[in-house]
């Protein structure tokens, strides 16, 4: 049985009681479906996280100097800051 | 002169004789979405000021004879998880529903270069998660065709805005069917790219390996059209392919008498509408009565692909809707009094900014993931979706494209699979695969059942969007003439 609240602290959401009942039962037939896969012998097949074979792209890890408006922009859309910080909650 | 019903090329054609101006153009444009759209809600931000901006400077271009564009002056609505400086970008998501982008996506520098006008940004499934685009949390799309009808998603918004003349054409994003899909339930054209040809930068991410942004336009031609303006090699999104590879394939010879087309048996099962089995087989036909060969071929992986996409789409989302906390964009939601720490600003914000199936679908991710489940659902999902791509690559050596319905039914009703969302899920039975091998595919209409359309798919090889495109552009012509 798949625990709902614990799942739901991991991914930091919030969910209602009557929202835990409701997702549990979703979920589980949701799980039930994907058990199809148990039949499908894949012992010496590999994984695929990509449709073709994706390599790193490496570049120098250098700062951009960005123009003023850019910075102002992100600035913009932050709820809460303070001068030209962000305001977060303490974490501790 | 009716503006609204042009192809690009004739709008193209109609501004440089100077027929009608970029300004008139989407003026009309303006106008009848002003008029239309609130029956059926196909965009949720109109960017008025931008695209007289944009207008005005095709307008002087032309009285000053200089080259433009096929793109320039043509009014187009973006799709809106894909990023246009300054205009708001929901992602259909109230945790967004304030953002205003910072920056533009790949395409849509592409576009703006190209000089297109943008008009707005369209409606879709919250965080392009869906096949109705009823997931939308600012309301649901109608399908043009019959209001009481969904549009399919998760594009709906671009799909009903191209079928009902409130755009010259429209991008949307496809990561299980997301184009195709309402593409064939609207009656318009819609183009999933091979994986890694069109830049992802700037679209608002689901899942990552499978995301694609491609047009929906009203005929083949304009399909092509968008398809070479948007696409390319793009060091902003590191999947994306040097386009070295892309060329060598595109110049692909074919003639409709020399073509193998494979029909994939478990595409043809039951449960499938008969009126639209009837209207593909006679799809079928047309190519075979031109000489192609029809070749029946078997993708015996078919069956999981289901299960293989939803772990992994649900997965990769989990990690990459991880970011929206509400803290740094975004509303926040928080009531001040109730909130003591930061992990309460993360649970408030996330519980209560995203809708039902985002949610759903980050439990169902975050669960594939987690400690002592990893392997039993995500690993063995990758290896399933390996023997998928191995079924296209065997089969591609006998056949050069293959045809299958998009959808096994026409659009549904509004409503009708929202109680379940497993059965909502099987609607995009016959467009996951080819996202799970990164191939390119087509939708086109190729018939009416009653006043609703019935889209097939043309599924094409690694970069043969060229040859994809061809080959519908015969079917079309055949039904247009």
């Amino acid at each position: 049985m798949i625990d709902v609240e614990h799942i739901a602290k991991l991914a930091r959401l919030e969910i209602s009681q009557d929202e835990v009942e409701k997702m549990r039962n979703e979920l589980s037939s949701i799980l039930d479906y994907f058990d199809s896969l148990k039949k499908v012998d894949v012992k010496k097949v590999k994984p695929s996280s990509h449709s073709f074979s994706v390599e790193n792209v490496m570049r120098e890890d250098l700062p951009k100097k960005q123009p003023k408006e850019k910075n102002d922009k992100l600035l913009k859309a932050m709820p809460e800051k303070k001068g030209r910080y962000l305001k977060v909650k303490s974490v501790l | 002169m009716n503006l609204t019903n042009l192809t690009i090329t004739k709008t193209h054609q109609g501004l440089i004789n100077k027929d009608f101006s970029a300004v008139e153009l989407t003026k009309a444009y303006l106008n009848k979405i002003k008029k239309e759209d609130k029956k059926i809600h196909s965009f949720l931000t109109i960017s008025k000021d931008l695209a007289f901006s944009q207008a005005r400077e095709i307008d002087k271009k032309i009285s000053k004879k200089e080259n433009i564009d096929l793109l320039a002056g043509i009014p187009s609505a973006i799709k809106d998880n894909i990023m246009v400086e300054d205009i708001r970008c929901t992602a259909a998501s109230k945790i967004l529903e304030n953002y205003v982008a910072s920056y533009n996506a790949t395409v849509i520098e592409k576009l703006k270069k190209a000089g297109t006008v943008i008009l707005g940004k369209t409606n879709l499934d919250e965080f392009a998660m869906g096949s109705s685009c009823e997931n939308s949390a600012f309301g649901t799309t109608k399908n043009p065709c019959d209001l009481k009808r969904v549009t399919g998603g998760s594009s709906g918004g671009s799909a009903a805005a191209v079928a009902a003349d409130l755009c010259g054409y429209a991008l949307g994003s496809d990561t299980g069917g997301s184009i195709r899909l309402p593409a064939s339930f609207c009656g318009v054209v819609g183009l999933k790219p091979t994986y890694g040809t069109v830049s992802r930068y700037g679209l608002i991410a689901f899942a990552s390996s499978l995301d694609q942004i491609g047009p929906i336009t009203k005929t083949i031609e304009d399909c092509k059209i968008v398809f070479d303006a948007i696409s390319g090699w793009d060091e902003m999104d590191s999947t994306s392919v040097n386009s070295k590879f892309k060329i060598q394939n595109s110049k692909l010879q074919f003639k409709i008498e020399n073509l193998r087309i494979g029909i994939p048996k478990e595409y043809f099962v039951k449960g499938m509408d008969k009126e639209v089995e009837k209207k593909i087989k006679k799809a079928i036909k047309k190519y075979e009565a031109r000489g192609a060969k029809i070749i029946e071929v078997s993708l015996p992986h078919t069956e999981y692909a289901l299960p293989v996409y939803y772990i992994i789409s649900t997965s990769e989302a989990s990690a990459n809707l991880a970011r929206y906390d509400g803290i740094r964009y975004g509303k926040s939601k928080v009531k001040k009094s109730r909130v003591k720490s930061l992990l309460d600003v993360y649970l408030e914000n996330r519980g209560q900014g995203f809708g039902d199936e985002v949610k759903r679908r980050i439990m169902l991710g975050t669960y594939a993931l987690s400690s002592g489940y990893y392997d039993a659902y995500y690993l063995k999902a990758q290896k399933v979706r390996t023997l998928i791509k191995q079924d296209f690559e065997n089969v591609f050596k006998k056949v050069d494209v293959l045809l299958t319905p998009v959808s096994p039914t026409t659009a549904f009703k509004i409503g009708e699979k929202t109680d379940n969302p497993l059965t909502m899920y099987l609607s995009d039975i016959f467009t996951i695969s080819v996202n799970l091998a990164g191939l390119p595919a087509l939708s086109l209409p190729c018939g009416m059942v009653g006043k609703l359309s019935v889209g097939l798919q043309i599924i094409g090889k690694p970069f043969e969007e060229e040859r994809i495109l061809e080959i519908g552009k015969t079917l079309e012509n055949i039904l247009t003439s």
